[in-house]
């Protein structure tokens, strides 16, 4: 039987300049026993509804992938997010798991640093250093980074509201290292919308944090064009109980947010828009989670392409992040979270994921200890090596209960946005509550399903056993907050005070005005002045959010 | 201090941990097992939850966070309610919490500890209990 048309024109030019430009990891896949495996899985004569709805990898609406060659061309990038205690201690440990063969570097802050406090500050009290590393200056991104070759690794930092201040520190010590703006990769999640809803580290109100993001979008348009500037993420909705439906939805309709601020402070759509990034969940619901994965990209197509009239075909597709449920981990029988991760990984890999941190199975109990760390990481590299499903593209497609599954999230998710704009948009639904009782019903509904045992999990409420064995912990040295604090002193006893008094100043002037403030801030870092210093001046031009409870 | 509620309690997140599900959680159910339930909302100091049990007069408090910082923070809300003339409130807590910190946080003080799997119906008897305990004011 002759191809497709269409499969020829795909072979001859999406895939034909993909093998181009980067060849495939093998010359031939094949199983044991030598024999071939096809590159992708297709109907034999694909119809109209195929090729709307499905269409081929690295092809609108993206519904089997952004590249033409998925992980037959380059695997994910297996990015492990670490971070705790002092920038020396994490460091360490980003050497390590350079050593081990990750990837990408995936900074994990303390909650100070989250929401623009000093180590010093009294709102610090006990949290130094606890859920990842505690960043007060320049001096401590230069600890943090030492050694390690800002022009060769990418690095991903899970900050959001004081996102500028901290993307500013990590340009200037690329910088220090001889390394231009330009050829810095990474991501910063500056998705302040979601963390209204789920995950708490918000400084300012909705409104000056969109400004922040706009003026990062443009600011590194100019100066990063190889960073994405945000990582909208559904993770943590999912986190905090929603539903997948849910996940895509409040994401997605996040995601047109910052994209409509962007077009109306003037940004021009097809340049800022590829350099949106996602970051999603991946949970135990191994067949619902692939079908999401899959709507969400081709949502996000449709979406761009509809509502914002992009055209560029990097404007379109929908990169993403995946971490596993962090939420599905449980403090019994902790070797059981290993098979859990298997699963949830295996969903991002067969969801089409850009890059994917597994959880480690001690995490119910305390951050993860090196040895479990090294296991989730083997996880990925048994799925990627041997398992086989790296090898053809988007393999579950075609399923009837897969594109039936990813139809039907994409129209219910669809609709949840239909009904937040009509409500008056996300951000009004932040603030009068309905995003958040969604999330929280949602929540409440599945957790009294485990609680009746109409929903088993295995060694919680089903298949329990006594347990002497306690899991041996990672412990933060309690040391890390004085040592913290004594370091910020020195720093700001042998800074250029007067200097950093007059940028905080000009920082402040600068933003009561309209002005782009990531040049100020960049300034302010250069000369040593302490995140607090900087998130305390635009608290006081901004105001703070509070939560409503 | 009046006679406190003694189905009222209050449910704090002291620190800047913002994992909210799990306490949200126990306020709904502590609500459908008809307890009055304060939630504070995230990002609460020990002294604001000390100022909120009191102005509330509720019977118990019960603290969450998930983010390692209850050895320091758990204490704390015990010192404030002492400090806001409110000593006889009890406080209970739950999060991820390593099983060698609950002998220590029950010396400062902290009537039960929970952690990630204990069934619903344990920690409501749990908070009756601390309920009818408290001495009437």
């Amino acid at each position: 039987m002759p191809k497709h048309p269409k499969l020829t024109e795909w072979e001859e030019n999406e895939l034909a300049k993909s093998l181009n430009r980067f060849p495939e990891r093998k010359e031939k896949f094949t199983n044991h026993g030598g024999e071939e495996i096809p590159r992708l899985g297709t109907p034999e004569s694909p119809d109209d509804a195929y090729l709307e709805k499905l269409s081929f990898p690295g092809k609108y609406p993206y519904t089997r992938g952004v590249q033409p060659t998925m992980y037959r061309g380059r695997l994910w990038t297996m990015r492990q997010y670490a971070g705790f205690s002092s920038a020396a201690e994490s460091n360490k440990r980003y050497r390590f798991l350079l050593e081990q063969g990750t990837s990408g570097l995936s900074v994990a802050f303390d909650l100070p640093t989250q929401i623009g406090y000093d180590s010093d500050d009294p709102m610090s009290l006990g949290e130094v250093g606890k859920v990842g590393v505690a960043i007060d200056s320049l001096a401590d991104m230069e600890t943090l980074f030492d050694q390690i070759p800002l022009g060769k690794v990418s690095t991903s930092m899970t900050i959001n509201s004081p996102a500028a201040v901290l993307l500013a520190m990590y340009v200037a010590v690329g910088e220090k290292q001889g390394v231009a703006p330009e050829n810095i990769k990474g991501t910063i999640q500056n998705d302040v919308l979601k963390e209204y809803v789920a995950r708490g580290t918000y400084i300012f109100p909705p409104k000056p944090s969109l400004r922040l993001i706009t003026n990062i979008f443009q600011w590194c348009s100019q100066n990063t064009p190889a960073f994405n500037t945000i990582s909208i993420s559904g993770y943590h909705i999912r986190e905090a109980g929603s539903t997948a439906v849910q996940e895509v939805a409040f994401t997605l309709a996040n995601g047109c947010t910052y994209v409509q601020t962007a077009i109306d402070a003037g940004l021009e759509l097809d340049i800022f828009a590829r350099r949106l990034a996602f970051f999603f969940n991946a949970s135990s619901d191994l067949l619902e989670e692939v079908a999401k994965f899959r709507a969400a990209r081709r949502l996000w197509a449709r979406l761009m392409k509809d509502r914002f009239g992009a055209r560029d075909p990097a404007s379109l597709m929908l990169r993403f992040h995946t971490q596993t449920a962090g939420n599905t981990l449980t403090a019994q029988q902790i070797d059981n979270n290993i098979v859990r991760v298997t699963i949830q990984a295996l969903a991002a890999v067969l969801g089409g994921t850009q890059s994917l941190h597994t959880n480690s199975k001690d995490e119910a109990h305390s951050l993860p200890t090196e040895e479990s760390v090294r296991t989730a990481l083997r996880t990925q590299q048994v799925l990627a090596h041997e398992s086989g499903v790296a090898d053809t593209i988007d393999p579950l497609a075609g399923s009837y209960y897969i594109e039936s599954l990813t139809d039907k999230i994409e129209r219910e998710a669809l609709a949840l946005i239909d009904k937040i704009d009509e409500s008056g948009g996300v951000v009004k639904c932040i603030e009068d509550g309905f995003i958040q009782r969604q999330i929280e019903n949602a929540a409440y509904q599945y957790q009294m399903e485990i609680e009746r045992g109409e929903r088993i999990i295995v060694g919680v409420n089903k298949f329990q056993i006594q347990e002497d064995k306690k899991p041996p912990l990672l412990r933060v040295n309690p040391e890390v907050e004085k040592t913290q604090v004594a370091k910020l002193d020195g720093v700001k006893n042998n800074r250029n005070n007067q200097q950093v008094t007059n940028l905080l100043a000009r920082l402040e002037t600068a933003a009561q005005g309209s002005e782009n403030l990531m040049p100020y801030i960049y300034d302010c870092v250069k000369e040593y002045a302490t995140l607090g210093e900087i998130c305390n001046v635009l608290r006081k031009v901004f105001g703070e959010y509070k939560d409503r409870g | 201090m009046g006679t406190a509620q003694r189905n009222r309690v209050l449910i704090g997140k002291p620190g800047l941990d913002g994992h909210d599900r799990g306490a949200k959680f126990i306020a709904q159910a502590l609500r459908d097992a008809g307890f009055e339930v304060v939630y504070t909302g995230i990002r609460r100091s020990p002294e604001e939850i000390a100022a909120a049990a009191v102005q509330e007069d509720v019977a118990a408090v019960g603290l969450s966070s998930l983010s390692g910082a209850h050895m320091r923070l758990f204490p704390a809300v015990v010192e404030a309610l002492k400090k806001a003339g409110a000593p006889d409130i009890p406080v209970l807590g739950g999060g991820v919490i390593p099983e060698e910190d609950i002998v220590a946080l029950k010396e400062a003080g902290i009537v039960e500890i929970f952690t990630p799997g204990t069934p619903i119906d344990t920690i409501i008897s749990a908070y009756r209990a601390a309920c009818e305990k408290q001495p009437p004011g």
